[in-house]
């Protein structure tokens, strides 16, 4: 999908966002297309997260303008907002599991919230989800202080699908993964996209995945995009960053 | 976008369900219930298959629901077929076929059972929360000892900040408080004492009981709801985020580097609070003697000065540092044996500041008996 679609299901412009005088983001445009998965890189601390919470209305922006479903969050009332905050799932970088529910619980909460089924399909749906990331159906009843990092994650995305959404933000998802389980990641990410349409925002850090699973990549620095394309359009940049990340030691390993 | 319906077409000896429309979690209710339907055509024909090729629109509610309903239909060994899968679909049907079914539901004890139970952790709790008291009394002290041997070690820069914390921080609401409290001493002293024509000893009274229990106890009190409270919070929220085992990785001691400062400073700043929340509530209770009683400041003070003995004083102040070793003890053990869980952390604030008011209350009843066998 080439950027500057017609019809952006995300659509930020001009965003600036600063913590005191600090400018994190600055005057940064950014269309996400409908079915995509974007993968979205950029230096530690250049303010990819901040990004991220700023789309889905955690950090307040300075000016800016940001539409998801072609709603402007910040004209929307408060129904309007509920219908869209339906439609995504959010995986935080930490995992933001609920720590006094079980697993079972995290996963069922938001579902509880917008479906009336019977507690038989909820703990079916469970099951099946825990299973989509790769879980077992024992882990349903420990608790997140009981879970190793990777199932951490693992549990948060199981969350973050919940309601099988339609965007989903991703936050580092394979950090703290084992090789075989962020490839089994990046394959889950892609069947979700082909069946359900979904779209993916992730932030990753992750060649592997930015090879295998995204469509596009955009490049965080400086507070603006300085680059977006596929990953050929990476690799051709000459980009001084650029080339640094996408032609360093590392990256040449996983590339050749 | 259109409901989900399913519609059933027979075929010879065989039945075809047929899904339309979206099968989505929006519509979850209402699917639930069509296959809860569809469910109870079990057996009744030989050869059922579900046919999903008009299916719009699938998600992970709907493939399992389709799927499930193939697992029920599958009867008498002949496996119920998914006909009409787009290659989109089949990955996501694939997917949920690898769910096991749900076990059992987890048998749940009685109620009897459980109250028992209850009781009976609650009451082995005890004797472990005595040896946790012991065993982080013994900790500090040791702790305290090699400060004291190696001076260099100690942290007076966090010894100080939690004395501000707990004491200079905390004197304004202590000296309100207990000013309050010593002006409604006062007043129902009066009135009271008035009908015996006794008006002026209130002033012993209001010396005895502030300098020598109401005062103390009214400010442990404070404390633990305010700073015991705090120092759980704190050090619970650290175990939490794996700071403490951070800590103790790089050679420090927690003991020493987190919960030695707090207690000092508690311990320090308790005997302060308590000579000013003395000092506050005789104050209080002189001015209504004065306004109210007609007790004027010169027949208060020389009053005063006949009815109370530095003793008293002295038995007031002695309680405090025990008090404050009490409430920071039991705020440090509470702290520590914090869980994973935003939980378990507001369970064990509230319980230390529970058992903290509770052990200086006692403590408070100890002191009275040592010190009326002693004669003072
Ligand atoms: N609440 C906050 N208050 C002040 N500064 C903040 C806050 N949140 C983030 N920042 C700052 O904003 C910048 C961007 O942070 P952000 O978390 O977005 O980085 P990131 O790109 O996600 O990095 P990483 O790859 O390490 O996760 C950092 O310099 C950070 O210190
Ligand atoms: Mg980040």
């Amino acid at each position: 999908m080439v950027p500057g679609n017609s019809n952006p299901i995300i659509s930020v412009n001009g965003l600036t966002v600063a913590f005191g005088q600090r400018h994190v983001l600055d005057g940064l445009d950014l269309d996400v297309s409908r079915g995509e998965i974007l993968g979205f890189v950029g230096a530690s601390g250049a303010g990819k997260s901040v990004l991220m919470r700023t789309i889905i209305g955690l950090v307040p922006k300075v000016s800016g303008n940001i539409e998801v479903f072609g709603i402007d969050l910040d004209a929307a009332d408060s129904s309007e907002r509920r219908g869209v905050e339906r439609r995504w799932g959010i995986l935080f970088q930490h995992g933001a599991l609920f720590s006094s529910l079980s697993v079972r619980q995290n996963i069922q909460f938001p579902i509880r919230e917008y479906l009336k089924v019977s507690d038989r399909l909820l703990d079916e749906i469970t099951i099946a989800k825990l299973a989509m990331v790769g879980l077992k159906p024992e882990v349903a009843e420990r608790f997140p202080s009981e879970l190793s990092g990777g199932m951490i994650k693992r549990v948060a995305l199981a969350r973050a699908l919940a309601l099988d959404p339609e965007i989903v933000f991703l936050d580092e998802p394979t950090s703290g993964l084992d090789p075989i389980g962020a490839g089994e990641f990046d394959e889950l990410v892609r069947t979700l996209q082909r069946t359900l349409g979904l779209t993916v925002f992730m932030v990753t850090h992750d060649l592997d995945s930015l090879h295998t699973a995204c469509d596009r990549i955009a490049v965080l620095g400086d507070g603006k995009i300085i680059a977006q394309g596929t990953m050929d359009d990476m690799l051709a940049s000459q980009h001084p960053w650029l080339r640094e990340y996408f032609h360093g030691k590392r990256a040449r390993a996983v590339l050749v | 976008m259109s409901g989900p319906t399913l519609e059933q077409i027979a075929k010879g000896d065989g039945l075809a369900l047929c899904a339309a429309g979206s099968w989505t979690a929006r519509f979850a209710p209402a699917l639930e219930q069509i296959v809860a339907e569809a469910e109870k055509l079990t057996g009744s024909r030989p050869n059922i298959f579900i046919d999903v090729s008009q299916v719009s629109k699938l998600d992970t509610f709907g493939a399992w629901l389709i799927e499930r309903l193939r697992r029920t239909l599958t009867h008498g060994g002949i496996e119920a077929q998914i006909a009409g899968l787009s290659a989109n679909y089949a990955s996501l049907v694939g997917e949920v076929r690898r769910v096991e079914p749900a076990g059992p539901p987890a048998a749940s004890e009685s109620a009897i059972l459980g109250v028992l139970d209850r009781i009976g952790r609650a009451i082995y709790g005890v004797g472990d929360t005595f040896f946790a008291l012991i065993g982080m009394m013994g900790a500090v002290l040791t702790a305290w000892l090699r400060v004291f041997v190696r001076p260099s070690t100690f942290r007076l820069t966090s010894t100080v900040h939690h004395l501000q914390q707990v004491c200079w921080n905390a004197v304004p609401i202590v000296v309100l408080i207990t000013f309050l409290i010593g002006c409604i001493v006062a007043q129902q002293g009066i009135f009271h004492f008035r009908k015996f024509g006794a008006d002026v000893f209130v002033v012993d009274m209001l010396g005895l009981l502030v300098l020598r229990e109401l005062g103390v106890l009214l400010v442990a009190i404070m404390v633990a709801g305010r700073s015991g409270s705090a120092y759980t919070a704190e050090l619970g929220s650290m175990k939490m985020r794996e700071e403490i085992d951070a800590l103790r990785t790089m050679g420090f001691d927690p003991i020493e580097v987190l919960i030695l400062p707090r207690m000092i400073a508690l311990v320090i700043g308790l005997p302060i609070l308590t000579f000013l929340g003395g000092m506050a509530a005789l104050y209080g209770g002189g001015l209504v003697a004065w306004l109210y009683g007609g007790v004027d400041p010169e027949a208060f003070l020389s009053r005063l000065r006949d009815a109370i003995s530095i003793n008293h004083f002295l038995v007031g102040m002695i309680k405090a540092p025990v008090m404050a070793l009490v409430i920071g003890i039991v705020a440090c053990v509470e702290g520590l044996a914090v869980q994973g869980s935003a939980e378990s952390l507001g369970q064990h604030t509230t319980s230390s500041v529970v058992k903290g008011i509770f052990l200086v209350i006692v403590m408070d009843g100890v002191f009275a008996i040592f010190f009326a066998s002693i004669g003072i």
